[in-house]
């Protein structure tokens, strides 16, 4: 059925190196998109009219808008624009990040907004000072309300990374192709075999963050 | 100098809107004051500046003779000596009841983690919920949250004791649970500042009574002759508006 | 940009665009049946039926739509099935989608709490009738937000089509700027088809999950 190939030579380290470059790329872009994504959600609470503006129509272009479409914007786009030569890596960690960052800010917005002042003025009148406050009262729940949607948005950024094989980055499923070519008279059933194992592999990386993500929320969930 | 809190002249606005105005009243060591008056009145607002959540406008609060001022950037150390409970709990919802009594303790007054909890165990036995003491707060009810909360403030021995409506969102059969450890700290002689709408309590527990409206005190004295024999128009038509 | 160039590939765009919603909406259909009969397969507990269906679930939910396009529409044929490009986006997206739908109604029915149960019961339900006429709705307008929310996400997944060589809005694009080098052009167009698509879902998904908030909790 096409299996057998990918038993001849490097075939399955090479697909798994392919895996690695697409998990490459969204590991580096979740950890910008956190960063950036706290900064600009706390921002996003201080209710200063500009900022609100700017991020609602940041918030809602990235919503609406194909991460695939943003891929060829940024990667044709600004080579186009502004002259320069971007790589397919760079584009697409601006990308993922850009998108990462507008979902984490929303959550960060959301968490933040979402607990009320008086939970503030409670740890102020055991004398706690706004540092101790923030770091033993607040933000612990800012993680609890957050980390389970943010270890879901690390599964969607995972599952998204497929898409850069269509700027041309060799992962996982442009390995595969490559595979599929170059063993299409020993091996013609490969693209079942190949792309059978592709979404096992997959699976096999996100299913077990999605259940650490259901499992975190319904232990958190009151 | 028995006098724990003196309150001179405190004047509050927001806005153009007096909320308080010239409040005067000293509490002494031991007393308990209870204020009464109709919503909106300013006797929330009242014991929010007593803990320096509010900026006062004019006037003075004085802890032990030392001035309370929320734009000193020292509150935390007012704070720690004045201790609040409030209507809606806000325990921490993290963590659980004994984590929720410790924390302050052992990060403001940096007391050891064991002599806290040794501390916590013997107050939650006090008001009977020594069993919860690794429940988190979702798992209790209001008035056991409540009872939690009251120990957990009394956790950093504070002076005073402000409490703000601290039944008011708790269903009636609760209520009684949640006054009766209140009238014991009275017993014991800690000194508080409670508002409530409560006045079969208020009448159980005040040394004095204050009646706050429009944002002056209308009226105080001891509760016999408060409730029994009130002088203005406005407590009678306040008292009257309660059947108890 | 070039007002001649955006004229000329606008008559391929409203094309490409028509066939991304038919497939689209096609597919979204698919996804919304899909996801009530998995749902209430894996609420009902139905002996093996329901494992197969939370299988199903879990895997199309935990991986990219893209690979499995490139399963069904490379892959199965060597089994000696095959299926046209365009049927292969709707078959697409209807499975996914159809385990995303599956999960926000099962996330609505569990949020039903139970007193609403013995409610119906009391007044002489039997339990089917409870279902059909309490918890299902109830449940089903819990479950809008999360709909309106997969809607887009599956609009926007359609953009992967282009790469079984379905001729969609990304497919045009593509194809422009690699046959004419206009990548301006095409790039506008591309963002201009796609916010004319999804913006109005946006907006009326906006507007019916707060009607929906409203009936529910009165604020």
């Amino acid at each position: 059925m096409g299996f057998e190939v990918l038993l001849k030579g490097s075939n399955m380290s090479r697909l798994l190196v392919g895996l690695a470059v697409a998990l490459r790329i969204s590991m580096i872009s979740v950890a910008i998109s956190i960063v950036l994504g706290v900064i600009l959600g706390s921002l996003m609470t201080l209710k200063n009219p500009v900022i609100k503006v700017v991020s609602k129509i940041y918030l809602e272009f990235i919503r609406i808008m194909p991460q695939m479409v943003l891929l060829f914007l940024v990667f044709f786009g600004t080579t186009k624009a502004l002259g320069i030569n971007m790589s397919a890596d760079t584009a697409s960690i601006i990308v993922f990040s850009l998108w990462g960052t507008a979902e984490m800010s929303d959550l960060v917005r959301g968490a933040l907004s979402g607990i009320p002042k008086i939970q503030y003025e409670s740890s102020f009148s055991l004398g706690m000072t706004t540092a101790q406050t923030y770091i033993h009262v607040i933000i612990p729940q800012i993680i609890r309300r957050m980390l389970p949607l943010s270890i879901n948005l690390v599964t969607r950024m995972i599952k998204t990374t497929s898409l850069v094989m269509m700027i041309g980055i060799v992962e996982v499923l442009k390995v595969g192709q490559q595979i599929i070519e170059a063993n299409r008279k020993s091996s013609p059933n490969a693209a079942f075999g190949v792309y059978a194992t592709i979404f096992i592999l997959y699976f096999l990386v996100c299913w077990p963050i999605s259940i650490l993500s259901k499992y975190l929320e319904k232990k958190w969930e009151s | 100098m028995d006098e724990i809190l003196s309150i001179k002249n405190l004047t509050k606005t927001f806005d153009d809107f007096v909320v308080l105005d010239h409040i005067n009243m000293d509490v002494k060591k031991g007393e308990v004051v209870v204020i009464v008056g109709p919503s909106g009145c300013g006797k929330s607002t009242f014991l929010r500046c007593i803990n320096a959540f509010e900026k006062i406008d004019d006037g003075s609060v004085l802890l032990s003779g030392e001035s309370i001022n929320p734009s000193k950037g020292k509150q935390n150390k007012t704070r720690e000596k004045v201790g609040m409970v409030f209507q809606s709990y806000e325990l921490f919802p993290h963590k659980t009841v004994l984590q929720n009594m410790i924390l302050a303790p052992m990060k403001v007054k940096k007391v050891k983690k064991k002599d806290a909890e040794k501390e916590a165990l013997v107050l939650l036995e006090r008001v009977g919920l020594l069993s919860k003491k690794d429940s988190y707060p979702h798992q209790l009810s209001g008035g056991q949250k409540q009872r939690v909360a009251i120990v957990r403030a009394l956790m950093m021995n504070p002076e005073v004791l402000l409490l703000d409506e601290i039944t008011a969102a708790l269903d009636p059969e609760m209520v009684r649970e949640v006054l009766d450890v209140v009238i014991n700290l009275a017993k014991e002689g800690r000194t508080m500042v409670i508002v409530t709408h409560e006045m079969l309590f208020a009448k159980a527990v005040a040394d004095r009574m204050i009646f706050i409206d429009g944002g002056r005190i209308v009226e105080e004295g001891d509760p016999v002759s408060f409730f029994e024999n009130p002088q203005t128009e406005r407590l009678k038509k306040f008292l009257n508006s309660f059947t108890y | 940009m070039d007002l001649d160039v955006l004229i000329s590939y606008f008559p391929k765009y409203v094309e490409a665009f028509f066939l991304t919603v038919r497939v689209g909406v096609i597919g979204i259909g698919i996804a919304f049946l899909m996801g009530i009969i998995s749902a209430f397969i894996v609420y009902f507990k139905v002996p093996i039926l329901s494992f197969i269906f939370s299988a199903y679930i879990e895997l199309f939910r935990n991986t990219p739509l893209l690979v499995q396009l490139f399963f069904i529409y490379f892959g199965l044929p060597k089994l000696g099935i095959s299926i046209s490009a365009e049927v292969c986006g709707v078959v697409g997206i209807g499975l996914l989608g159809g385990s995303y739908m599956a999960e926000g109604f099962r996330s609505g029915l569990s949020a039903v709490p139970g007193s609403q149960n013995e409610g119906a019961l009391a007044l002489g339900m039997t339990k089917s009738q409870m279902f059909f006429n309490v918890i299902f709705p109830e449940a089903f307008s819990l479950s809008v937000p999360a709909i309106v929310a997969n809607v887009i996400f599956l609009l926007k997944e359609t953009s992967v089509f282009s790469a079984i060589s379905l001729m969609d809005l990304m497919f045009t694009a593509k194809d422009l700027i690699g046959l004419y080098y206009n990548t301006t052009e095409a790039l506008f167009l591309l963002v201009v088809f796609y916010v004319v698509m999804i913006l109005p879902v946006s907006i009326v998904g906006n507007m019916v999950e707060k009607r929906v908030h409203y009936k529910m909790f009165g604020v």
